[in-house]
């Protein structure tokens, strides 16, 4: 069937290209009267933050590579000519340095938005899936980005990490040979990190538009866990969320900057300052805050193997947490037995994250054992157990029935606002 | 503030007062957005200019003894070739005794040059035609028809003073900013 897009666009312009590339009418579809459940709280910020996060990083990072030299010899000294030589370098590697912390921190509290609501379960199982993919993707790209300055604690983390994969029997070290391109970590292997990590971010913003494209097709979760059941349930996109969102916005963009202008170094190691050598390991190894969890999980197990298996498996977990949770109810207001214990998971995460930054000595062992059996427990007995045992709270009987009517709702929309984008739509 | 607002939106709107205020917010945070969007585009552009270390490297000093009359240098100045010439007494006869009628872009040769020191000129080495780099420099070079400098480019010609006598360059080769800092020493930049 050949011929042009039925547009209602009136201006000519918009029109002409509307009718061939119904681009403006998808946009409006899609972010303009796109139908949101009207009972979002600012846990549903996230999301969005995430995707500014991502275009930030991009554009401070193509502007750092205009300055960068990814060689072994110029790379440690091409970063302090960012640093004092290049206009507003400071401020751009500051941004790309926090940047990353930042991220991991909006995408983490996202993903807990996504445990405490149930926002994995039926029908959001690929969507969720989708998001363990920009996870590990993530994490790839900010591992091999903390390579390239060059410091000490950039070449022993590329070391230790690259080794993790000796752990695979038989062809473990030629995988690590390969990985490095050589012997050890360098030259060779500095240049494929720069490549790969120029490439990764545009390749996450792939998977993230099919992450939307996904969301857009089953409808935005919500605080209540219900589906959507009529119009009266939803708002259109435009203007509620984008100010909403904007809001949200602002607020996280004074905490970034907070840390680009005033700490810029808080989250960062110090050994970093040191310039790699390759025949000296710094005296503490430590990652950045945003693995210190996994790397505890690591750690906590007395065999190689065993160690590598498991902290892989800790996010591998997450790809089968759809079916792994038994209980028709989504979200945790409702769930009186989930609720305490997705609670004790994020305390545990904590305390894995306070393990992993400690030398693995005395208590701090027991402890890293303990919430590593947690953890695995949660997902693979109690979450399952718990569908079985529990006996959920009532479900209200619409998103607009709480929202709207005076008992239990406390809802914050005056009825004028909320008939409105009912007469446009 | 709220008047010629009001007026200006009910002009637009044909209707008062409750337009105008969700207009003025509307207003307010585009324009608040856009100051911020242009913000942060700032240090991203700025990035992009020479940095300190290119900026410190913008002047070099320049010794003439070893340069004979009737040769040429050339030194490295911001990464472009600069020419630094001794011209013979005939040479320089020739530039001030040149008519102006005669030139595409008439300069005396007085002008070209700095003061007392006539056997001197120093010149950016880069055709104005499209940036070549003309030959002429070695006594063993073409120099053209006019003794100066002939660019092997597009056949663009300069004479003594680097003034273009020959097109297609449209302009004389540009003059860098130098001083004498003494009769046989400069510092260009
Ligand atoms: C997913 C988004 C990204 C993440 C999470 C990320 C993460 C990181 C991290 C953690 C560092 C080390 C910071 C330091 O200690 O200095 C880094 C450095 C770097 N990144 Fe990225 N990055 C991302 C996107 C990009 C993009 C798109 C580019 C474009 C080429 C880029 C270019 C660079 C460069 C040149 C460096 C070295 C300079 C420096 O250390 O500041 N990054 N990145
Ligand atoms: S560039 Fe010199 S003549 Fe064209």
């Amino acid at each position: 069937m050949a011929g042009l897009y039925k547009s209602d666009y009136e201006n000519p312009v918009i029109r002409w290209i509307d009718t061939r590339l119904p681009i403006f009418s998808l946009m409006q579809k899609e972010y303009g009267t796109f139908p949101t459940p009207r009972n979002f709280n600012y846990f549903w910020n996230f999301g969005a933050l995430a995707l500014v996060t991502l275009v930030i990083m991009m554009a401070t990072g193509i502007f750092l590579a205009m300055n960068y030299s990814p060689n072994t010899g110029l790379a440690f000294d091409s970063v302090q000519r960012i640093m004092r030589d290049v206009n507003y370098g400071w401020l751009l590697r500051y941004t790309h340095q926090n940047g990353a912390s930042m991220f991991f921190m909006v995408v983490y509290i996202h993903i807990f938005r996504g445990f405490y609501y149930g926002s994995y379960k039926y029908p959001r199982e690929l969507l969720w899936m989708i998001g363990v993919v920009i996870l590990l993707l993530m994490m790839a790209t900010a591992f091999m980005g903390y390579v390239l300055p060059w410091g000490q604690m950039s070449y022993w983390g590329a070391t230790v990490i690259t080794n993790l994969f000796s752990a695979i029997p038989v062809i473990g070290q030629t995988v690590v040979t390969w990985l490095w391109g050589g012997f050890s970590v360098d030259n060779p292997t500095l240049n494929r990190f720069f490549s790969l990590h120029y490439l990764l971010p545009f390749v996450l913003f792939g998977v993230v538009f099919l992450h939307v494209v996904a969301l857009h097709i089953t409808g935005s979760n919500n605080p209540l866990g219900i589906e959507v059941k009529t119009p009266q349930d939803t708002l259109p996109f435009h203007p509620y969320y984008t100010i909403k969102d904007s809001v949200g916005l602002c607020v996280f963009l004074i905490v970034f900057a907070v840390f680009v202008f005033f700490v810029p170094h808080t989250l960062g190691d110090p050994n970093n300052f040191i310039p790699a050598n390759p025949l000296q390991t710094p005296a503490d190894i430590v990652p950045e805050w945003y693995f210190l969890p996994f790397y505890a999980i690591l750690r906590s197990v007395p065999n190689k193997l065993g160690g590598v298996t498991l902290m892989f498996a800790s996010i591998l977990v997450l790809f089968v947490l759809p079916w792994l949770d038994t209980s028709p109810v989504r979200s945790a207001r409702f769930r009186p037995l989930y609720r305490p214990f997705i609670f004790v998971l994020v305390l545990s995460l904590f305390a894995l994250g306070a393990v992993g930054a400690h030398k693995p000595e005395g208590l701090w062992v027991v402890l890293g054992r303990v919430c590593t059996a947690y953890y695995f427990l949660h997902f693979l007995v109690i979450l399952p157990v718990l569908g079985v045992l529990e006996r959920p709270l009532p479900l209200p009987e619409s998103i607009s029935r709480p929202v709207l009517g005076p008992p239990g709702g406390g809802g914050p929309m005056p009825a004028g606002a909320a008939a409105k984008p009912m007469e446009k739509s | 503030m709220a008047e010629p607002l009001a007026a200006a939106t009910t002009a637009q709107h044909g209707q008062p007062d409750i337009v105008s205020k969700r207009d003025f917010l509307k207003l307010v945070t585009i324009s608040g957005a856009a100051i911020g969007a242009g913000a942060f585009a700032w240090p991203f552009i700025a990035s992009m200019n020479p940095s300190r270390d290119v900026l410190a490297l913008s002047s070099v000093e320049v010794d003439l003894t070893p340069v004979q009359a009737g040769q040429g240098i050339t030194v490295v100045w911001r990464g472009k070739p600069i020419f630094v010439r001794h011209r013979t007494e005939a040479e320089i006869k020739e530039a001030v005794d040149t008519p102006l009628q005669a030139m595409i872009e008439p300069v005396p040769d007085a002008d070209r040059v700095k003061p007392g020191h006539a056997q001197w000129i120093v010149v950016i080495g880069i055709c104005t035609h499209l940036g070549c780099v003309p030959l002429g420099n070695k006594p063993t070079d073409p120099r053209g028809d006019y003794g100066g400098w002939f660019c092997p480019c597009h056949g663009s010609q300069y004479d003594t003073a680097g003034r273009v006598r020959h097109g297609p360059a449209p302009l004389n080769l540009f003059l860098p900013p130098y001083a004498f800092e003494s009769d046989t020493k400069i510092r260009i930049g």
